[in-house]
């Protein structure tokens, strides 16, 4: 029997599109188009970071920092110099991976909190300097943003965001688990699993997790930028630390090592604030709440969870396991 | 196949291994035994790449592999299991062992991301050995299974699985029959012995003396660090200094 | 005057330094006990200090209203330890590290739903006027905050040297199985030192509270610069902790005078990649190698 949502890549990606494809049917005005598209915007980055987070079991706590930059990066070069969308996009994807490259490999020397604490610094400092060079970033009061236009043709009304949206992120989920079912995503995974194993089969640790580490903020950073013309108007509050935890809260939520998860989690947590919006404070409860009890009553996030449940009722039962005998 | 010259290790004040030499020939089973204490898991991480020595040569096929990190080594065909087992609970079964067939599978991220059709045919190929291989070493039917639901000695046995994945000429046993019970053992010796067949050279650490005299074609001794004795079961068996050291009065 | 200025600087650098000296033992003591970095330790400062502010505000005497907000605070921690960080004792330590953010989260939401989100302030201990001292102005609070750290320091320093409870914190701290087998309550010294860390952060919160004023928010970026100054200490002892504290403090003050107060807010975060990346054990602490 094989594990539906692993193996079974092209039934989860049919379901993904004709979700996608159907939904709309459902959005019955601008709002709720807004919320789907915001969904699909987060759930590439948190498959990004569940890349990173999940798989290769490193914790990142600043990856808004990464989202941040490409938002940033597209809206002063297309506002303020009048780059092209695209060229803009591309370099601040280039940018972002370089300085991702540059940190990767003192930062993934560390584990556990160590780690966390690095990436969070990272975030806190990339936030700190888009706030204060207020000549280029506009500050705290934010900067607006260019639409989106490639070749002349430009991207305005709710149905053609959803419609790039819904592609990017089709594609996004694509590439996803074609990485996790290879070579590359084994090693990444073994990583996870135990390093020195992967070291001793012959995996080159360092270079790995510096490349799936580059590639998380590469495609944070497309997001970021992708999300900065559609939203139209940025503030720093996007590369923030309260960001980075609603993003490792997506990832943890909807499951570690869970490329459909991801997308659940980021579904469920744009929706969250939306609902709360009147109430703030609660939001931050609430998603206070939602963190705790999902770490303490479904530690593996929600739909690895719900997979195992199905998975130990559908399998034959095993003859029962030998004790094990510690020396 | 692996000379081991002179080699040293000290943690500080604490010589764990001294000046120990000695060869392991190809296709040869060759067993490192001694009492608690004696080097032996130091020396099987100097040799493996996991420490790094303070003096002496590793001449793996005539290269002096000394202070090499472990995916170097790999790359030169040499395969170890851990005696605390270190399989990846995160995996599936047949993952694990695909893992150890790495090397010689593409590891490009965008070749992987885009599933060329070269990925896609070399991934079902290897897919296809990693299953034989789990049938070789007895847990074919835990194909499908993910390593967390397997049992501790079948866990032993997909380790030395994904150790064969990678084809390598060299494999080093790392207290493979810890925690076994008798018939557990009897397997694992059985499937050592077949390994040893297929044209692996394997070099083990061992603590079980029956499955150590059954299987070895060479032994060494060693006691606080240094080599006390090398030979033949038989040899090694009636060395007066053995005896005395490790084997107690009635052998 | 050049010496007045980096006086004035050094007095308000180590006044702060304080806080965060109080914050990272905090830090310290919960890591050693338990593995685990408590990122709720932040809203156990802002705790200390908004209860205290509100109580006064609403004319408790100082005193009480200090000792009343330490305590409340302190029962908060021993609160949060039984209800989520024991049920998940045996998860790993990015689950437990993301149950603290989580914590964290639910206090600092609670507060700004029932005290929104103005600024409070604390009465000065003992009055404004600042005290001149080696040609620069120092606030009485400035010697509160010294004064009363160095007593805590010693009074711990005495509780952990002297006292049952002390030592066998010290003892799970090294070597939990070991503390275990001879028959050490480790849970019970969990307990305990998530509710020790509370009061002081509260401390710290209340201590500095009449000089940076505090709001609901106040939590966030004391709790991480408490903790980079937990990690600049090695995360080891109390002495680490209160270097780092210091340290940090000063280089923070001398940044914003001497470069930029913009950019004050970027150097815990800066100084803690640098110790990271060239000096991972902290200023104190020791190498840890790994057996495998």
């Amino acid at each position: 029997m094989t594990n539906f949502f692993t193996r079974s890549r092209h039934g989860g990606l049919l379901v993904l599109a004709l979700v996608l494809a159907i939904l709309p049917l459902f959005l019955t005005n601008a709002f709720y188009y807004d919320v789907a598209i915001r969904i699909a915007l987060n759930a590439i980055v948190v498959i990004g970071l569940n890349l990173l987070m999940g798989y290769t079991g490193q914790i990142s706590l600043g990856h808004a920092g990464f989202y941040g930059l490409g938002a940033y990066a597209s809206a002063v070069l297309t506002t303020h110099y009048n780059w092209p969308p695209l060229a803009a996009l591309a370099a601040g994807a280039v940018a972002t991976g370089l300085l991702a490259l540059l940190l990767a490999r003192p930062v993934l020397k560390l584990k556990g909190h160590t780690l966390a604490m690095a990436t969070l610094g990272l975030g806190i400092i990339i936030s700190i300097v888009i706030n204060n060079e207020t000549q280029w970033t506009g500050g705290p009061d934010g900067i607006g943003v260019s639409a989106f236009s490639v070749a002349g043709l430009e991207i305005a009304g709710e149905k053609s965001w959803y419609l790039v949206c819904a592609v990017l992120l089709m594609l996004v989920t694509w590439l996803a688990l074609n990485l996790i079912d290879s070579p590359v995503g084994r090693a990444l995974q073994a990583i996870h699993g135990s390093e020195v194993a992967a070291r001793v089969v012959g995996v080159d640790t360092t270079r790995f997790k510096v490349r799936v580490f580059v590639l998380s903020a590469v495609i944070a950073s497309i997001a970021g930028s992708i999300s900065a013309h559609y939203i139209g108007f940025i503030t720093p509050n996007l590369a923030g630390f309260f960001h980075s935890i609603e993003l490792v809260t997506m990832v943890v939520v909807g499951g570690m090592a869970s490329v459909f998860g991801s997308i659940i989690g980021a579904a469920l947590l744009t929706i969250l604030p939306q609902l709360l919006s009147s109430f703030e404070g609660w939001e931050t409860v609430v998603f206070g709440v939602i963190l705790m009890a999902t770490m303490i009553f479904m530690p593996k996030g929600l739909v690895p969870s719900l997979a195992s449940r199905s998975r130990k009722r559908a399998s034959t039962p095993k003859a029962p396991a030998k004790p094990a005998q510690e020396v | 196949m692996l000379t081991i010259k002179n080699l040293s290790k000290s943690f500080g004040g604490v010589h764990a291994v001294q000046d120990v030499s000695f060869t392991v020939k190809e296709g040869n089973i060759h067993s490192v035994i001694g009492p608690n204490g004696a080097g032996k898991t130091t020396l099987f991480n100097l040799i493996t790449g996991v420490y790094t020595p303070t003096r002496g040569e590793i001449l793996l096929n005539g290269e002096n592999v000394a202070a090499m990190p472990p995916d170097a080594l790999a790359r030169r065909g040499m395969s170890r299991t851990f005696q605390n087992l270190q399989v990846c609970m995160n995996m599936t079964a047949i993952d694990n062992v695909m893992v150890g067939a790495h090397l010689r599978l593409n590891q490009n991220l965008f070749a992987s991301m885009l599933r060329l059709p070269s990925v896609r045919r070399a991934d079902a190929a290897c897919r296809d050995e990693a299953a034989q291989l789990m049938e070789f070493v007895g847990v074919g039917r835990h194909v499908d299974d993910e390593a967390g639901q397997m049992s501790y000695g079948a866990l032993k046995r997909l380790e030395i699985a994904r150790a064969l994945a990678a084809k390598p000429k060299v494999l080093l046993l790392d207290e493979p029959a810890a925690g076994l019970n008798h018939t557990e053992t009897g397997e694992i010796e059985a499937l050592i012995r077949k390994v040893a067949q297929s044209g692996v050279t394997v070099v083990l650490v061992e603590h079980d003396m029956k499955l150590v005299m059954n299987l070895s074609d060479h032994i060494l001794v060693l006691d606080y660090g240094k080599k006390l004795a090398e030979g033949t079961a038989a040899e090694v068996r009636a060395n007066p200094d053995v005896v005395a050291a490790y084997l107690g009065v009635a052998a | 005057m050049e010496v007045a200025q980096f006086l004035q600087f050094l007095y308000s650098g180590m006044t702060v330094g304080s806080a965060y000296a109080l914050a990272a033992l905090g830090f310290t003591i919960i890591y050693n006990t338990s593995g685990v970095i408590n990122f709720a330790q932040g809203e156990f400062i802002m705790l200390g200090g908004m209860l205290a502010a509100v109580m006064s505000a609403a004319g408790v005497p100082l005193p009480l209203a200090i000792f009343l907000a330490v305590i409340a605070t302190g029962l908060v921690g021993l609160l949060m330890e039984k209800t989520v960080i024991e049920p998940a004792q045996n998860a790993q330590v990015i689950t437990l590290l993301i149950i603290t953010i989580g914590a964290s989260l639910v206090l600092r939401g609670l507060v700004q739903i029932w005290l929104g989100k103005d600024t409070h302030s604390l009465p000065a201990f003992s009055g404004d006027t600042s005290i001149q001292f080696l040609g620069a102005s120092l606030l009485p609070q400035s010697l509160w905050v010294l004064g009363v750290t160095i007593i805590i320091v010693l009074v711990l320093g005495w509780f952990f040297g002297r006292t049952l409870m002390g030592k066998a914190m010290l003892a799970t701290s090294h070597n939990k199985l070991a503390a275990q087998l001879v028959g050490i309550n480790t849970r019970r010294v969990l307990l305990f030192s998530f509710g020790l860390s509370a009061l002081l952060g509260a401390a710290g919160g209340i201590l500095v509270a009449p000089i940076t004023y505090t709001s609901y928010d106040a939590g966030i970026m004391l709790g991480l610069k408490g903790f980079v100054a937990a990690v600049l200490g090695g995360l080891g002892g109390g002495a680490g902790a209160i270097a780092g504290g210091l340290i940090l403090g000063i280089a923070e003050a001398m940044t914003a005078g001497y470069i930029s107060s913009a950019y004050k807010d970027a150097v815990p975060f800066v100084l803690i990649l640098l110790i990271l990346f060239f000096l991972p054990q902290g200023l104190f602490g020791a190498k840890n190698s790994e057996r495998v």
